[in-house]
């Protein structure tokens, strides 16, 4: 059953949306955030300000991150908050999986910190350019960033060994890790760009999946099944389909709509895709129905 | 790519601190026009702005990594304007406020490399105030303000209640050195008509350059007196002013006028930013559109900005370019108007231009 719970958050736009553990983090252009549970009780987690909030993290044990310009702040369950200050502006924020380490994006690289431990200095992985999201995969063995130029540049942690993704006819804006980090799935192109992570190389000299091919439309979100190898994409036109990895098979989950998609998001079993697109349309697709 | 009309205009605002920037800004969301602004501005200063939705950044600029060095976006605008667009319908049109040190390159360019941006907002003019007073030691002790001054479509020459005609004159003939294509506004405390600086389509292919019938006109011998070739390129004098003249407030006219046939471009000897005007007839369009591509690519780095009009042989339309570093476009406009004098002519501003190389390359691609 699909229920609906409005709540008001922000004043003026919700810039940042993370969906967390059985929670909603949002922040706004009012410069606050708020963390709604699935009661609906909403929870100030920082008081208004002037800038927008515009990054967004959330970890296991209600660890939170937030960017606003250079400065991100992680803030803990117990309420405690570490402030971290970069040279430029944190263009992506992501949580190792145990959330105990954070990684943040910026031009020329991603810092990588470990916001417990106050003695610690950050870690770089440097490479030239705009960074503008940053992923992490699930066993923690890789550092994924999406790039201005239309490409994706990885770094595998143990030898901090570079890997670029390229060939997008548009910037990669969703990227999306298969169950037990298999594979990642992106945007940027007329299909679900899907590079295999199987081998010890990871994507290293290996072809991507092409998952969902259209002529006409671009992929703008993807989001992977959170126990199967299957992934749903949605599209520049507001169509969503599921594909699975093996065969490439397509089952059209909705028909073109009025505007793209631009957010799916999986239940922790994957029954069911919640879907938010650019003009507001939105809705759950049951896939047990 | 959404329609041309559905696109937000942008209008970029420079100048040096203090030359009366956010004094434009209030005089704009102040006026009565019904219509809503986004601001986007690096720092909230100390005079205060007054409107709903403004937005701060800092500017940031992004290197693209192509191995080219002038390609650079503001990093920033890509965010500011792609989290703005998310919620269409609250705003008409976006001002962006630079600060005084501002390069206006890379903003420029964020609205023709940037995809998303270029889907969503279209750049509509770079409007640069200049304070009289100090225009003249800001131009010897700063980059900045000769580039800000070559990027502009519209100059507001601001304060001039402080200094002697005289000197305004002289201002305006550094201005037009700099730049001969920009429209130049006498303003005191930035008071202006703001048709004359919103919805100007300074880079709408299809309305660049159709507000100046006198493109180029009365300017280009300015630029090719250093270059002691003294052919006959067309001394317009029969028009008495630049494009920023066209105005009614100028009762300058013939003092500027008389003053470039002498001393080559201004009273500051030191510009480090000139501008090139070239004029030639009909041009064989497969030799330019070769010769463009090529020079914007080998001296886009120098390339400020570059604007022209272009007839081609056996092509009834008016082709028109313009471009910002090793960013060039071009289409077709309009077809020649009857009477209408088929020549082409082209503007180029930037540092250490060869003249007589791009002039020679110019002129190769006569038909």
């Amino acid at each position: 059953m699909v229920g609906r719970l409005p709540a008001t958050l922000h004043d003026g736009m919700t810039v940042a949306v993370k969906a967390g553990p059985h929670t909603l983090i949002t922040g706004g252009e009012d410069g606050r955030v708020m963390r709604l549970d699935a009661s609906g009780n909403a929870t100030e987690l920082k008081q208004k300000g002037n800038r927008w909030i515009t990054q967004l993290a959330a970890g296991p044990k209600g660890v939170v991150a937030w960017g606003t310009g250079r400065d991100v702040t992680v803030r803990f369950e117990d309420g405690t908050t570490r402030d971290l200050k970069h040279e430029r502006t944190v263009e992506g924020l992501a949580f190792f999986p145990k959330g105990i380490r954070l990684a943040c994006a910026h031009y020329d690289g991603v810092t990588l910190h470990f916001p417990t431990e106050v003695k610690s200095s950050p870690q770089r992985l440097d490479w030239k350019g705009a960074h503008l999201g940053v992923t992490v995969s699930p066993d923690a063995a890789y550092v994924v960033t999406a790039m201005q130029e239309n490409a994706l540049h990885g770094w595998r942690l143990s030898d901090k060994r570079d890997m670029r993704m390229s060939g997008y006819p548009a910037k990669t804006k969703s990227m999306s890790w298969s169950a037990k980090g298999k594979y990642l799935a992106t945007s940027g192109a007329p299909a679900a760009i899907v590079w295999p992570f199987l081998a010890k190389d990871g994507p290293m000299g290996k072809a991507p999946l092409e998952l969902g091919t259209r002529g006409d439309a671009m992929v703008t979100e993807v989001a992977c099944h959170p126990e199967q190898d299957v992934v749903a994409i949605g599209f520049s036109d507001g169509l969503i389909f599921l594909v699975r990895f093996s065969d490439a098979r397509e089952v059209l989950l909705r028909r073109p709509g009025a505007a793209a998609i631009t957010s799916l998001g999986w239940d922790t079993h994957g029954a069911r895709l919640a879907f938010g697109s650019e003009n507001g349309d939105c809705g759950v697709i049951d896939l047990r129905a | 790519m959404a329609e041309a009309s559905s696109a937000i205009p942008v209008t970029v605002l420079t100048g040096y601190l203090g030359a009366g920037k956010t004094t434009l800004l209030n005089r704009i969301l102040s006026e009565d026009h019904g219509k809503k602004y986004a601001v986007i501005v690096n720092e909230f200063g100390e005079i205060g702005i007054d409107n709903d939705l403004i937005v701060e950044s800092d500017e940031e600029i992004y290197e693209m990594n192509n191995g080219c060095v002038c390609c650079t976006v503001r990093g920033d605008l890509i965010r500011v304007v792609e989290g703005l667009m998310r919620r269409p319908g609250r705003f008409d049109a976006i001002l962006v406020e630079t600060t005084g040190l501002a390069d206006p390159a890379p903003v420029a360019q964020t609205f023709f490399m940037d995809d998303e941006v270029r889907a969503k907002t279209k750049l509509d003019a770079v409007v640069t105030v200049a304070d009289a007073k100090h225009l003249p030691l800001r131009l010897k002790d700063s980059k900045e303000a000769a580039e800000q001054l070559a990027f502009a479509d519209v100059v507001l020459l601001n304060k001039t209640d402080l200094v002697s005609p005289g000197e305004l004159a002289a201002l305006e003939r550094t201005i037009r050195a700099i730049n001969p294509t920009a429209k130049i506004h006498r303003t005191e405390r930035s008071k202006i008509e703001l048709e004359k600086i919103l919805d100007r389509g300074a880079f709408d292919l299809t309305r660049v350059l159709e507000n100046d019938p006198h493109f180029l006109d009365a300017d280009d011998h300015d630029h090719h007196h250093h270059d002691h070739h003294h052919h006959d390129h067309d001394h317009d004098h029969e028009h008495e002013c630049g494009p920023g003249c066209t105005h009614d407030h100028h009762d300058h006219d013939h003092d500027h006028h008389h003053h470039h046939d002498e001393n080559g471009v201004s009273d500051i000897h030191d510009l480090s930013v000139k501008s090139i005007s070239l004029r030639a007839g009909e041009l064989d369009a497969e030799k330019f559109l070769s010769w463009i591509g090529d020079i914007t690519q080998t001296d886009g780095a120098d390339i400020l900005r570059l604007k022209g009009i272009i007839a081609f042989a056996n092509d009834n339309d008016r082709y028109v370019v313009q471009g910002v570093h090793m960013i060039v476009e071009g289409d077709h406009q309009r077809a020649w108007r009857d009477g209408e004098k088929r020549e082409s002519r082209l503007v180029f501003i930037g540092r250490n231009l060869d003249t007589d190389r791009i002039k020679a390359g110019f002129e190769a691609c006569a038909a």
